[in-house]
């Protein structure tokens, strides 16, 4: 097959996220600190809060954006951008599903998403459709019961001001880096988690944050803690395109793991990526740290980005507690014109800690993708022990790969290893395969789903399913 | 089945093969020897639909139907099936899904429906202990890290699963130990059958001891020189080529 055609079968159309141009109670383009207290005026917010937001925005204001990153992007104008827009009243919402765009029920339809999640995703009014209301009270009370808090963030600043106030900020400081400092002043929404000492949260905290997701804005902040001996698996985002009109996200996500806590945070992110030429796509600017502060702890990420036109990304863990366990799991698709820079930071700094890292990346297209990993030994981490796995797959001759693996070794007992490979979908191997009869998508499909098998195992199984079926649509289309 | 007319096939601007014919039925068993370079690979290569061969003129027909203007998945959905003289690996990608793959794309092109998973099983495990091979190669990545004589049985493996109606060996029987030669030629033999077709391409008369052919052809500098029965072998075997050629070119 020839490289033309090996482009052709990876060129596909994003399957278009719903869009509306009915305004909304939107705040005027600009930053300055009156922005900032109209945000928090707006939230409810108690007068703390509203000082540590200006804190922020201060620190920010004498940062500059770091350029380290392999990303290639025209500066982004702070001025031009909204930071407050409420969310759309039903009335202006589409009110039932035949209101929306076919197109888009199909993609939905052919990434298994439940019916009943359908409508929300889409943006429709969801309570002129379905009981959504009455699942989430369920959901409420069995949690209410084990004495796990779950809710937004702004509710819990008002609600549980102590609980924020003590962890806010402990794992990913205000000035912490340019983009963080950003969300610090003026994030406007996401989730936060607390599940008590000793409680395994009774169910994966999930389709309740995805129906919500819908309208997730584009600085979210989102806190999870766990105290000693607690449970949670937590899962982000959703297998289905959604389109948001900002194009600048910059999320900040922060765990806490006590003694013996576990929590496992997966996400699935497919955002709007541009059209081929990249235009119109997302820049998504993340910072996610979690912080194994007691002995015995264990985070563990599980990422798989395929949409956004610019991902930095760089999910951590800070391995304080002894013992404790850091995990990081991702697969990274880019196409077209995507630019990736993602990665991980392990930070071992009690014994014995250990942390587990295994990348896959595909690229195709004219997509560039870094993967940048830093693996930090500190010189009380006796004994500890990473292992790296690294692993490209390059669609086509157009794409890059490139891996920036970083060690910084402080103490002579630890064990580091690191393994890598890059690898082509060869026009042999897709020839061997349809010459048994699969075709050329299958093939394709067949073998990134091989690709990814390490990473995808480590989902929760419902989300293992989407998002094998997600990689699938993603490289999907535009064969011959 | 297959008929191959007046064959002229171009590689990379070069002519490889220059006016083959060559026509196989049902029931047969047809071996291609020649030399090296002769074109026996481009010939398989060019029936099964690999890229980068330019057929200049001439025709290859399979049950009637123009197999050059099939894609590639369709002759193999059709029937055509190759064995390949270096199977490829393909990482991450377990052998037992690709035959499952394999055989339910067979199925579904042909109206039959995909194959229930326990019926699949069955199957392949019935198929794989006649290979002589261990299970615990089902759950290996495609060819990865197999030997040169395991990737050969694992072809002859998906040729007994995909049951194709013309199967096209190609040098299956080289890097075989004794023990393996006979499993493999059991395996050719067992595909044996009034309904299909066989084309193996050989150099060696071993092969040939234990899989008898019908019909065996000397493929010469792009062409078939001469054709006979399966004495043409022995009679290879001890006299070489050079006097086909120096025929040939006379
Ligand atoms: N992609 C290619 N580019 C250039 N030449 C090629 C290509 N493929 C095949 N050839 C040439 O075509 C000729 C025939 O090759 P082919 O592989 O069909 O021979 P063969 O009869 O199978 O030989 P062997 O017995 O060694 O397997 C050789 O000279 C080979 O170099
Ligand atoms: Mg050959």
């Amino acid at each position: 097959m020839a490289s033309q055609e090996m482009e052709q079968l990876v060129r596909r159309e994003y399957k278009q996220g719903f869009v509306t141009d009915i305004e909304s109670d939107t705040m005027p383009p600009g930053l300055d600190e009156n922005t900032i207290a109209f945000i928090s005026h707006k939230k409810g917010e108690p007068e703390w809060m509203l000082e540590w937001r200006l804190d922020a925005y201060r620190q920010w204001l004498k940062m500059t954006s770091p350029s380290w990153a392999h990303l290639d992007y025209p500066p982004i104008d702070y001025q031009a951008i909204s930071y407050y827009s409420a969310p759309k009243k039903p009335e202006d919402r589409p009110q039932s599903l035949d209101e929306v765009d076919p197109k888009l029920l199909e993609t939905y339809e052919k990434l298994g998403i439940p019916l009943h999640e359908r409508a929300a995703l889409a943006g429709v009014a969801v309570d002129a459709v379905f009981d959504s209301v009455s699942v989430t009270t369920t959901f409420k009370e069995k949690l209410s019961e084990a004495g796990v808090i779950f809710c937004s963030i702004s509710e819990a600043i008002r609600n549980y001001p102590e609980l924020v106030k003590q962890y806010m900020g402990t794992v990913v400081p205000k000035g912490d880096n340019y983009f963080a400092a950003l969300n610090s002043a003026v994030f406007t929404d996401g989730s936060f988690v607390f599940v008590p000492e000793g409680v395994t949260c009774p169910m994966e905290l999930s389709t309740y944050f995805r129906i919500n997701a819908a309208n997730t804005g584009q600085f979210e902040r989102t806190l999870i803690i766990c105290e000693k001996q607690a449970q949670v698996s937590y899962l982000e985002g959703c297998t289905a395109p959604m389109r948001d009109e900002n194009q600048l996200h910059a999320a900040v996500v922060e765990l806490v793991a006590l003694e013996d806590a576990y929590i496992k945070y997966s996400t699935v992110q497919n955002w709007y990526p541009g059209d081929e030429d990249g235009k119109g796509g997302i820049y998504n600017f993340v910072t996610k740290r979690g912080d194994c502060r007691g002995d015995r702890s264990r985070i563990s990420w599980t990422q798989v980005e395929t949409g956004s036109a610019i991902t930095w990304k760089y999910p951590s863990c800070v391995l304080r507690g002894k013992d404790s366990v850091g995990e990081f799991y991702s697969v990274a698709v880019t196409n077209n014109r995507q630019q990736a820079d993602t990665g991980t930071k392990m930070i071992h700094i009690g014994e014995n800690t250990r942390s587990t890292i295994v990348s896959k990346g595909i690229s195709a297209g004219r997509a560039n993708q870094s993967y940048r990993g830093l693996v930090k030994i500190g010189p009380r981490a006796k004994n500890a022990r990473n292992f790296t796995q690294c692993d490209s797959l390059l669609i086509g001759d157009q794409c890059g790969a490139h891996t920036f693996p970083y060690q910084e070794i402080g103490n002579s007992t630890a064990t580091v290893e690191h393994e890598a490979t890059t690898s082509k979908i060869g026009e042999d191997q897709l020839f061997y395969c349809q010459s048994r009869g699969i075709s050329e998508e299958d093939a394709v499909n067949m073998i990134v789903n091989g690709f990814c098998k390490d990473v995808f195992q480590e989902l929760p199984m419902e989300f293992a399913v989407e998002a094998e079926a997600l990689l699938n649509v993603t490289l999907e289309g535009a064969v011959g | 089945m297959l008929e191959v007319k007046d064959l002229h096939v171009t590689v990379e601007g070069s002519e490889i093969l220059k006016g083959l014919s060559l026509t196989v039925n049902a029931g047969e068993v047809h071996a291609i020897m020649g030399p090296n370079g002769a074109g026996k690979s481009t010939l398989s290569a060019v029936i099964a639909g690999k890229d980068g061969y330019e057929v200049t003129s001439g025709s290859i027909t399979f049950e009637g139907r123009d197999v050059l203007e099939m894609e590639i998945e369709e002759r193999a959905q059709a029937g055509l099936l190759l064995g390949f003289q270096y199977p490829v690996e393909i990482p991450g990608v377990k052998n037992i899904y690709l035959l499952k793959a394999a055989l339910n794309a067979q199925r579904v092109a042909r109206g039959e429906g995909e194959i229930p998973a326990p019926e699949f099983m069955k199957l392949v495990k019935e198929k794989i202990n006649f290979m002589k091979m261990d299970s615990s190669f089902l759950q290996r990545a495609v060819n990865e890290g197999f030997s040169g004589g395991e990737k050969k049985r694992n072809e002859i493996l998906q040729m007994l699963v995909l049951q194709p109606k013309l199967a096209m060996l190609d040098e299956i029987d080289s890097g075989l130990d004794i023990d393996a030669m006979k499993v493999v030629a059991q395996g050719v033999n067992s595909l044996r059958d009034p309904e299909r077709g066989i084309l193996i391409v050989t150099h060696y008369q071993r092969l040939l001891d234990h899989v008898e052919p019908d019909v065996v052809h000397v493929l010469v500098d792009g062409r078939i020189v001469k054709s006979g029965d399966k004495d043409l072998a022995l009679e290879l075997e001890s006299r070489g080529y050079d006097w086909l050629v120096e025929e040939s070119a006379a």
